[in-house]
């Protein structure tokens, strides 16, 4: 495998703001890659920097192992799938589609022909005559996705580009989106905000959190191995756990205040007099919110000491049992306990 | 002034609202509103009515006849045609200048800040905050200190130099609104700086840009207050009439030529308008 | 078109292209530079010519102008008191015709705004918009012929029987004069007609960006028509009338032609500069007196930018 893409402690600051900070990434040819996190966090900044559309103030960008800091968008081989498409309003779909061939001066009938190819690719090919208002917001996302691919591109940049689709659409179009890339070939850099979706699409995950890059794993690695309580809280929503209680919970088996995750669906609701096993860690404390979900319930738990945890538990006809103020036992296996990077979890706070 | 309105859009890009079915305008504003656009329009209809009277001494109303004979009596004067043919002259040349030199302003305001930038826009509308009388007798003064012969050249100096903002003002309205995205998705396709002026900004911005320059010839096609400092010997349509207005030998000429001067303003004023008009519908 | 476009599009264009993409404040400069040099040589250096010949005074025998710095001329401006007069009227006329226009033009700014169809608002804006545009000349002359002594509004004022009443108005002094057509009040009138437009447009537009959910929710908290006019529509509308106010001012305190075309027989500042620097041929007084509607102008523009006018332009 080689690599596609090379950020080398790439740092660009807006004014005083720090929108990308000193971030150290590679991303290998072929891969489906997405950059996750919150918004403000740095993301798109990172997908204009590849892009050509900013310059970094430190720090070098490679693509294909070339130095590209320099050069403008026009000489990389990089193509982006824009946020709110930009397509050009004075052109037929097919003129839009056309216009990387034609800035790069293929015979006009070569244009022709490929072009319909592309918009057939994407399923959009009866729309070539019209124009971009012609068409709903979905063709739109095609037609855009068809431009930037007609230039067989090493990379494509995806700014939230199923971000303005309604679910139904959105759905249909990941699986598109991730079938064309497997076709392809072709490295895909995807931005998101939507966790799920990074998860459910992705090979690799960058997590951003102001404008650094928190974790960088597969979908999996992330979720069952999140390296810091920002990460733990951001995909999943996992219960952090730490200071006194972490401690506590321990036992005091680690000298430094430990920090660690537990997902909500991991733990165990139980009535306050079930004896423990002794594999697991327990705690007490009474239901303030419950959340129901169809197939589970979400329940918020204060613990006698203060915290709030979340449990998710299917939903049973013990369901009955736990309402508001009842008063219950918590419990999770040694198995599901997610260790944190201390330095990380106490900062997040 | 410009044609190019700002979008009156809400922050979501919806268009606002902006005629309340609900609400009924009270009997007192919708007849002050008409009587207003009616007021507007008295002169044209003035000017138009006494092209045709047969009256040729003095202002008579209602006009004692109607007759078509004063064009033909208009359109035999020699003196008249060379006033329109300089007018039409300066103000063809006036236009392009304004449109080259207004459009670079328009295209380096439009994105880019930086620290100047205040006092630029500041030295652009100073044409239009001063009155036209400042910049008259500064031209003229200008004209005396540098012992220039003023003539043809000085006529349009003057003219671009309030024609510069009206073009920059249409034009730059219109970039200001062209998303950013547009440019930069076609330099991610491959297109360079030049291609993506020609093909995407350039047709993004005729329709701005020629209405600004319709304005502009407007404008300079029957401007008199500058041009009365700077003309020297040389008349112009607008000097012609001025002349008349004190010194009137020939009324009922005069009314043929203030419909003529009407007619030709028109047209490129209708023409701006639709330009912009098609140009926001199709946005 | 793809053959035209590899002959048009030479390499060096690229590189051109390149060369300016990576240092924008040189492209910017090299797009200013034209401009900037036009306005800045023409405009601005004859507006220094101009100050430069106000410190400049005339002798009074040779007519002709000593170049040596004085402030004798700027002192007959500030003192005589034919001259004091003149800026008087002038300031006058121009207070009078801003708050005319301000008043014929918000009830048709409100209906633009709030009330037209889109179609009706298209008709107000290019019936408004056409006039503006049209011949100054020509406007005026028709005003001529509207006001004149046997012209179309003693027609029609005669036909109704308010005859009387427009003699009775024009044995008003300060306002009267032997005709409409030379008469302050005829001026006046031109002077409201001729600037309306000005102050339509920016005061249109000012109220279009009030959201209409503001003044549902003043009717909603029981605001009767006439209290939300007061207290909400027209303290949003002062910005739009600042900038509106701005061009009704300026140009009115710049004018001569019209003062001149429909003459009552007072001097104007406009008319004094013109004539000044024409049939007086003295140059340093007519910049002098120019630079008084400057000074008002800039006073009046930090007032307005204190209205909000700057934003609503
Ligand atoms: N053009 C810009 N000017 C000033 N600040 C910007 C600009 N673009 C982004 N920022 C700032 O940089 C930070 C990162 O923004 P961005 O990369 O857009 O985040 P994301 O895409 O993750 O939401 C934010 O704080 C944002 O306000
Ligand atoms: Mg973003």
């Amino acid at each position: 495998m080689t690599t596609a893409i090379e950020f080398r402690d790439v740092t660009k600051c807006y004014g005083n703001v720090r929108a990308v900070d000193g971030v150290r990434l590679q991303i290998e040819a072929g891969e489906f890659f997405a950059m996750l996190g919150p918004s403000g966090s740095g993301k798109t900044t990172c997908l204009r920097l590849i892009a050509g559309f900013e310059a970094p103030d430190s720090g070098q960008i490679l693509l294909d192992d070339n130095a590209v800091t320099a050069l403008p968008p026009y000489e990389r081989d990089v193509n982006t799938v824009f946020q709110d498409y930009a397509l050009f309003p004075h052109m037929t779909v097919l003129e839009n589609v056309a216009y990387g061939l034609r800035v790069r001066k293929v015979s006009r009938a070569e244009q022709q022909r490929r072009a319909l190819e592309m918009l057939a690719l994407v399923k959009l090919d009866a729309m070539a005559p019209r124009r971009p208002h012609q068409l709903s917001g979905g063709q739109r996302q095609r037609v855009s996705l068809a431009r930037a691919l007609i230039n067989q591109p090493r990379v494509l940049l995806l700014d939230e580009p199923l971000g303005a689709l309604d679910l139904k659409l959105r759905e249909e179009m990941q699986i598109e989106l991730k079938n064309l890339q497997r076709r392809l070939g072709i490295t895909f850099v995807f931005v998101t905000h939507d966790q799920g979706e990074a998860l459910s699409m992705a090979d690799r995950i960058a997590v951003f959190d102001r404008g650094r890059i928190e974790q960088l794993d597969t979908p999996r690695g992330l979720y069952t191995r999140p390296n810091t309580a920002f990460v733990a809280k951001f995909v999943g929503g996992a219960n952090v756990i730490e200071g006194a209680l972490a401690q506590r919970l321990a036992g005091g088996a680690s000298h430094d205040a430990p920090a660690f995750a537990v997902r909500a669906e991991n733990i165990l609701l139980g009535d306050v007099r079930n004896s423990a096993a002794t594999d697991v860690m327990r705690c007490e404390g009474t239901i303030v919110d419950v959340q129901y979900h169809g197939a589970a319930s979400r329940y918020q738990v204060r613990l006698s000491s203060g915290e709030l945890l979340t449990a998710a538990a299917p939903d049973s006809i013990h369901q009955a049992h736990w309402r508001v103020d009842s008063a219950v036992s918590l419990s999770w296996s040694r198995d599901a306990v997610m260790p944190l990077q201390a330095a990380a979890a106490s900062n997040s706070t | 002034m410009r044609f190019e309105r700002r979008p009156s859009t809400d922050g979501n890009g919806q268009p606002v609202r902006s005629s309340n079915a609900a609400a009924r305008p009270s009997l007192f504003i919708r007849v002050a509103a008409f009587a207003g656009l009616a007021f507007m329009h008295l002169p044209v209809l003035v000017i138009v009515l006494y092209a045709f009277t047969t009256d040729d001494r003095t202002y008579a109303f209602p006009p004692p006849g109607l007759t078509l004979h004063w064009f033909d009596v208009a359109f035999a004067r020699s003196d008249i045609w060379a006033a329109m043919r300089l007018s039409l002259r300066v103000a063809a040349l006036a236009t392009l200048c304004s449109i080259i030199l207004g459009s670079l302003t328009a295209l380096a305001m439009s994105r880019s800040r930086f620290r100047a930038k205040e006092s630029i826009t500041f030295l652009l509308i100073l044409p239009l905050a001063l009155p036209g009388i400042v910049t008259g007798i500064a031209l003229l003064t200008a004209i005396k200190f540098a012992s220039i012969d003023p003539g043809f050249w000085t006529i349009v100096a003057g003219h671009t130099t309030f024609c510069i903002v009206i073009v920059y003002n249409n034009v730059v309205a219109r970039l200001r609104r062209l998303p950013p995205s547009w440019i930069e998705a076609s330099m991610d396709l491959g297109a360079d700086g030049w291609q993506t002026f020609r093909y995407i900004v350039l047709p993004q911005m005729a329709t701005a840009l020629l209405a600004g320059g319709m304005l502009a010839f407007a404008l300079s096609f029957d401007e008199i207050i500058v041009t009365l400092f700077t003309a020297g010997h040389e008349r112009t349509l607008p000097i012609w009439f001025f002349n008349e207005l004190f010194r009137p030998r020939d009324r009922p000429v005069t009314n043929v030529v203030a419909v003529v001067v009407m007619v030709v303003t028109f047209i490129p004023i209708l023409l701006a308008y639709s330009l912009t008009r098609s140009a926001d519908e199709r946005n | 078109m793809s053959a035209t476009a590899a002959a048009a599009h030479p390499a060096w264009l690229r590189r051109a292209s390149t060369f300016l993409y990576c240092r924008p404040t040189f492209y910017v400069l090299l797009l200013l530079i034209p401009p900037l040099l036009w306005l800045g040589t023409v405009y601005i250096g004859s507006l220094f010519a101009l100050l430069a010949n106000s410190f400049y005074a005339i002798d009074e025998f040779t007519a002709r102008i000593v170049y040596e710095p004085t402030l004798a001329t700027f002192r007959q401006v500030i003192t005589q008191p034919a001259h004091l007069d003149i800026i008087q009227r002038t300031l006058l006329m121009a207070v009078a015709v801003t708050i005319a226009c301000a008043g014929i033009a918000l009830p048709i700014a409100i209906y633009m705004a709030r009330y037209a169809s889109s179609r009706m608002k298209a008709l107000f804006y290019v019936g408004i918009t056409l006039p503006m545009w049209m011949s100054y000349l020509v406007k005026v002359y028709a005003w001529r012929l509207i006001l004149a002594k046997q012209g179309i509004l003693s027609w029609l004022l005669e036909s109704i029987g308010f005859d009387r009443v427009l003699d009775a108005v024009l044995q008003l002094p300060g306002v009267g004069g032997p005709s409409l057509a030379s008469s302050y009040l005829g001026m006046f009138v031109v002077f409201v007609y001729m600037w309306l437009p000005y102050m339509i447009l920016p005061l249109a537009a000012a109220l279009e960006r009030v959201p209409e959910s503001l003044l549902q929710a003043s009717a909603d908290l029981g605001a009767r028509p006439r209290q939300t006019f007061w207290h909400v529509t027209l303290p949003l509308a002062v910005p739009g009338l600042a900038a509106g106010s701005i061009f009704t001012f300026s140009l009115t305190l710049g004018d001569y032609i019209i003062p001149s075309v429909v003459g009552a027989p007072g001097y104007f500042i406009g008319m004094m500069v013109y004539q000044q620097q024409g049939t007086a041929g003295n140059l340093p007084l007519a910049a002098a007196f120019s630079v008084v509607p400057i000074v008002l102008i800039m006073i009046y523009l930090s007032l307005a930018k204190r209205a909000g006018a700057f934003d609503a332009l």
